[in-house]
């Protein structure tokens, strides 16, 4: 799976999880996530170095190694200790980086020239009356005033890390201060559109359940990004507050990376791209069999191969180089050749996580893996992968979960057929002592596990067509507003089943890791 | 296939077994968890309010139906009026049936929530999953003595509502969940 570039030995990695070979799954289930010291060379109680932004050091290998000496992690029990200096009180209030004034500065020329190209005539009648005089003073007010306004909103915006919370306070007439409490973090992104990579800046976006477009930190230099993500994670991880800012990045190892080789293949193999093709050459013989006329022929069948291209090709630049790599912070995934992104998804956040198999994809044993983080609009853990690689990073994603494959899904009993003819036989259930898995659809199957520690609430329908054939359903609610449900059950079946995934729903909680996955 | 006896497989009865340890310091007595659960139907206000307010808005259209139609058609026309009032005693009866097939039950660690008559749902929510609960009653249903208890989770789907309570029973309800809410509190 792995491109001839990635590091060789996370395929293997990622495949030994699956068997249970000499290097055995149960020695690297251990390795990152619970070991508080991953480096026991290092000793635990450090004074606090003088270089503490591993990020901006000139280490050109970036996914394996970001994390150099002062990464082991110290709790805060033991990391106060030795720290001499006082607990910092005053709040550092940062702003952002100085081109942000100018991410609208496209905005206005954008409406002139769609107004252009919307009535030509009339711009052309109104640029002819432009005289030199006017387009000067238009400028001259024009121009200072958007610049005094892209100014102020800059120079109100600030943001603060004070050892709960981040702080954004802006708003020049209408003042706003968001406090997002660290604790609570789903996923940071960091991300690059592709203007900001020509200037060097980029987004940071913290998910909290609630959190909107306004509570993005745009634009921050890409070095400073990079920083500031790595101290939140730290100070949410439950870090010392004296030492969260220079514990650096984690280090990260690559799970895996998608060869755009792959990519393209898979996302040629996908229905909705034969289908938009299918209907380009369908309807306009269909018209040219009817009108003859070759405008319409056209009008019809560009659009549609456009379409088809334009998804494809979106899909493809946005997956490319898709890298998923795992830390002591969590998962990693850094994607994309234009715009590039790089989410952090802490220990524990995972609310689901879906195996998807279209049709085509069957034969090549490739699946697309999605997840559901409460509060994050991510929702891609990979693009494609083969089975068994996907399933060994769903087992990193989710410790100790073991992915159930078709013979250890429970089929709905016969009678359903009559409820939902042939669909009937895609339905599948599984219940193991870390998920509800459920499976759907008979073309292009997808299976749902949700972690029973993740279950906010159960529910059991019953519709009066489903009741005369003893049969019910039942739904599994989770926290990042998915719901999750096992079709076509028998009824006293569904009924145990509600009480007893209540129970492990309840029970479940108890193993969870905490909320400050370093303490 | 463990998903339809959780009780015997490895993994309920590891789960069990922790549940037991956890629970040795718990007041309860040593019963048996899967106790049948102990059902509280709704009070009949519910049933009057629903009643009524059926009975007066079909009561209204049936007046309508029956007297325009004959002053301006003809007065065979009032037969018209015969609808809604089958409507009426057919509302009548389905308030009632859907009126009985409400109950909830409190039990140890989790709310159960029945209802329906064709389409039956059943909610089961941990206390420990609670975000908040919320008690609303608006001005029909305070005229009648009513109130509704509403239970957030983190899930939106999660649709626990127990309408038409006595407002004194609304509130004990929501004390005893916020209290069993924050001591089984859990996390997202």
């Amino acid at each position: 799976m792995t491109g001839p570039g990635a590091g060789e030995d996370t395929t293997g990695r990622a495949d030994g999880t699956r068997t249970s070979g000499p290097p055995s799954p149960g020695a690297i289930d251990d390795a990152p996530l619970h070991m508080p010291n991953p480096h026991p060379a290092e000793p635990p109680n450090r004074t606090p170095g003088p270089t503490a932004r591993t990020v901006e050091s000139p280490e050109p290998d970036d996914t394996t190694t970001t994390g150099t000496g002062t990464w082991p992690r110290t709790g805060t029990g033991t990391g106060t200790g030795t720290d001499a200096s006082p607990p910092v009180d005053d709040l550092v209030e940062r702003r952002l980086h100085p081109v942000t004034p100018l991410r609208r500065a496209w905005a206005p020329v954008a409406v002139i020239v769609g107004w252009a190209v919307h009535d030509p005539d009339q711009a052309q009648r109104q640029l002819t009356r432009l005289t030199t005089t006017h387009l000067m003073i238009g400028l001259a007010v024009l121009i200072p005033a958007a610049a005094l306004y892209g100014f102020l909103t800059w120079w109100f915006t600030h943001y603060a890390v004070t050892d709960t919370e981040l702080r954004i306070r802006t708003g020049l007439l209408f003042r706003r201060t968001a406090h997002i409490r660290l604790e609570r973090i789903q996923a940071i992104d960091v991300t690059q559109p592709l203007l900001a990579r020509v200037a060097g800046v980029a987004k940071l976006k913290l998910d909290v359940i609630g959190t909107g477009k306004k509570d993005e930190l745009a634009f921050l230099g890409a070095d400073e990004a990079s920083a500031l993500r790595a101290e939140l994670l730290a100070r949410a991880a439950g870090f010392a507050p004296e030492t969260a800012h220079e514990v650096g990045e984690a280090p990260a190892r690559q799970l895996l990376r998608v060869p755009p080789g792959v990519l393209a293949v898979s996302l040629l193999l996908t229905g909705a791209t034969w289908g938009t093709l299918l209907a380009a050459a369908v309807v306009p013989t269909l018209l040219w069999l009817a009108t003859h006329n070759l405008w319409t022929v056209l009008a019809t069948a560009l659009p549609l191969v456009g379409a088809a291209g334009a998804r494809s090709a979106g899909r493809f630049v946005g997956e490319y180089d898709w890298t998923v790599a795992e830390s002591p912070d969590g998962l990693r995934i850094d994607h994309g050749l234009l715009d590039r992104a790089h989410e952090t998804v802490p220990p524990g956040r995972v609310q689901t996580v879906r195996l998807v198999e279209p049709l085509l994809w069957r034969r090549r044993r490739w699946v697309r893996v999605e997840l559901d983080v409460a509060g994050s609009s991510n929702s891609v853990l990979l693009p494609v992968a083969p089975r068994d690689v996907a399933e060994a990073v769903v087992a990193r994603v989710l410790p100790g979960v073991v992915v159930p494959t078709g013979p250890e899904l429970s089929r709905p009993p016969r009678r359903a057929a009559r409820c939902r003819p042939l669909w009937w036989r895609g339905h599948g259930l599984a219940v193991t002592d870390a998920v509800f898995a459920a499976r759907y659809g008979l073309l292009r199957r997808s299976l749902a596990l949700v972690p029973h520690a993740k279950v906010q609430s159960v529910r059991l329908t019953q519709g009066p067509w489903r009741r005369a054939l003893r049969l019910a359903d039942v739904h599994v609610d989770t926290g990042a507003n998915k719901t999750v449900t096992a079709r076509l059950r028998d009824a006293e079946e569904a009924a145990e089943l509600l009480r007893s995934q209540a129970e492990r729903s309840r029970t479940g909680r108890r193993d969870a890791p905490p909320d400050r996955w370093m303490t | 296939m463990e998903t339809g006896s959780p009780d015997d497989t490895g993994t309920a009865g590891a789960a069990r077994a922790t549940r037991a340890a956890g629970a040795a310091d718990r007041a309860e007595p040593a019963v048996p968890v899967r106790d049948e659960p102990v059902w509280t139907g709704l009070p009949p206000g519910l049933l009057h309010m629903r009643r009524l307010l059926l009975v007066v808005w079909l009561g209204l259209l049936t007046l309508a139906a029956g007297v325009l139609p004959a002053l301006f058609l003809d007065p065979a026309w009032a037969a018209l009026a015969l609808l809604p009032l089958a409507l009426m005693a057919w509302g009548w009866v389905m308030l009632g049936r859907n009126w009985r097939s409400w109950r909830y039950a409190e039990r140890a660690d989790d709310l159960l929530i029945s209802r329906g008559v064709l389409w039956r749902e059943e909610t089961v929510v941990p206390y420990g999953r609670m975000q908040l609960v919320e008690v609303t009653s608006g001005p029909v249903e305070r005229h009648f003595g009513l109130a509704s208890v509403q239970l957030h989770t983190a899930a939106a789907a999660t649709d626990a509502t127990i309408p038409g309570l006595d407002p004194a029973e609304a509130e004990r309800l929501r004390d005893r969940l916020t209290e069993l809410g924050e001591a089984r509190s859990a996390g997202l």
